[in-house]
Formats: structure tokens, sequence, C-alpha cells
């Protein structure tokens, strides 16, 4: 949020005082996200994500790996006519955000990912050591 | 017979709590009612030349999506097809989360009277239909001269 905009938000409510001391309080709804929908598929190499993120554009769409944390992001940029009016919402938030936890076997240097029609397809690969083997039994 | 460990039912109480409230905000009801969260989801607005309806719809092929109007309903239709595996078949893959719709959808809403037929346009981009339906030039706010 900038400064103009706490300013603006006090002189019109004088209850926003005590909010805009409070720094750690303020982004709460200007942070409100939309969880997108998930489908998540494993298989012996890894496991796939399919994510719903309709009206996000490419450059708008980031995806973020740390440690093993997996951060989905998007914000949605809907060519709006000037003067629209808004009778019916049912998709009300335009910023996309999850987060989940990769295990350890997964290899997070090898993420691939691939974005199209507001659908993301996100491959993790298992890391070499982790893929299933055959062993061999020995009789002897 | 069956207790419920709360006194009262939190959830049912939620879900009632917040049916309350989407009826108190809908101020037009329709006979065909307009089901939330169905697929896709839709927003509609309205512009003084235009009703824009925009369908959040990702992952559906624009040409299988079928948009019509008929008498003053606009029904947006097609499918969407689920990219996981099959169950049966034998293939080694574990579904873990399934939340993204799939199969065939068909919403119909009610466009206000002023809508014109002949003029709608329908994009796909990013994900999101939209469609446009211009308003009749006879309902449009007009500057009468004074003489």
């Amino acid at each position: 949020m900038t400064t103009a905009q706490t300013a603006t938000a006090t002189s019109k409510n004088p209850d926003a005082l005590a909010t805009a001391r409070l720094p750690s309080e303020r982004p709460r709804y200007s942070d409100s996200t939309l969880t997108p929908p998930v489908d998540v598929v494993e298989d012996d190499g890894g496991i796939t994500l399919y994510a719903d993120l309709p009206g996000v554009p490419r450059d708008k769409l980031t995806l973020n790996v740390e440690s093993d944390t997996l951060t989905i992001e998007g914000e949605s940029a809907l060519p709006v006519p000037d003067g629209l009016q808004s009778s019916h919402t049912e998709v009300g938030l335009a910023r996309f955000r999850r987060l989940f936890t990769l295990s350890k076997e997964l290899d997070t240097e090898q993420v691939s990912a691939e974005f199209s029609q507001g659908v993301l397809r996100l491959h993790v690969p298992k890391a070499q050591h982790a893929q299933p083997r055959r062993i061999d039994v020995k009789v002897g | 017979m069956y207790r419920s460990l709360f006194p009262r039912d939190v959830f049912a109480e939620l879900d009632r709590l917040q049916r309350e409230m989407q009826q108190a905000f809908d101020l037009s009801p329709t006979i065909r009612g307009f089901g939330r969260n169905g697929f896709p989801a839709l927003n509609v607005g309205t512009t003084p030349t235009a009703i824009e309806v925009y369908a959040f719809a990702p992952g559906v092929d624009p040409a299988k999506i079928e948009v019509q109007l008929d008498r003053g309903l606009l029904t947006i239709a097609g499918e969407r097809k689920s990219p996981l595996p099959e169950a049966e078949g034998g293939s080694r893959s574990t579904v873990h989360i399934n939340e993204r719709f799939e199969g065939s959808f068909r919403r119909v809403l009610t466009l206000p009277e002023d809508a014109d037929p002949d003029a709608v346009e329908a994009r796909y981009r990013d994900g999101v239909l939209q469609i446009s339906i211009q308003r009749r030039a006879a309902s449009q706010p007009r500057r009468i001269a004074v003489q």
C-alpha cells in the first residue's frame, strides 16, 4: 500500500488511524488472494501439478521454490471497459496465491512449467536416488 | 441416536449464515436462479453501451465453447477434459489432489431486456471468455437538446 492511500483512508475514517499505526495489520486486505484449484498426480518420475489461473497473463505468473516451499502467485489482468458497473461477481479478487510444501525426494532444481490458456502445468521430478529401483534378490 | 459433539453444528450454522448473506445481497432474484460456485465462474457488469460477461473457463478449447443467445437467455456450454490419467488401465500413478472441474458444463443467464442479440462479440484469452453484448440504442442515455 502506498502512503497516499493510507492518507486518504485516515482522513475518511478516524478509526483507520489505529490500524495505520500497525504496519503488520495493514496488508491484510490488500493481500487477500484466491486459492486456485489444483490437481496433483504422482507417478514414478515425479509429481505433476495442474492449477487453474484464469485471466492471468504469462508475465504476471510467479513461481518460486525456496528450500522446500513452492509458491504459485498470479495476478489477473482482465480488459475492463471504462465505466463498468459490476452487477454479479463470483470472482471477486484479482490475485491468486497458493503454497505447497515439497518433500525431500523431489528435485527442486529440475522444476519445469508450462502455462497456457490460464492453466499451469508444473512438473517436479524425483531426485535420481529416490526413483524406484528394482532390487534383485540373490539366492545363495 | 447420534448427538453432535458441538451443542450446535458450527458448520451448518456457517453454511446457513452464508446462504442468508447471499440472499440478502441478491437484489433481483430471477426465476431461473443464478447458481453460484458453478463452472465456469461468471462475472457480469454493465456499461452504458454494453453488457460484459466474463466466464472464467481456463483450459477449454475455444473452438469447442458454445455461446448462444436465445430470447434474452445467454447460454455458455462446453467441455473440459481432465488431464489426469484414468483410474483403470494399470498406470502406476496416484492422484493426490483433484479439485479442478472436469466434464461438460452449461451455464445460463438472463440478460437485461435491452440486450441486442445481433451485436454480440466473444473473445477467449488467458482462460477467460469475455462476451460483450451491445445494448439497444433506445435504452442508452441521451442528452436531450432544449429548443
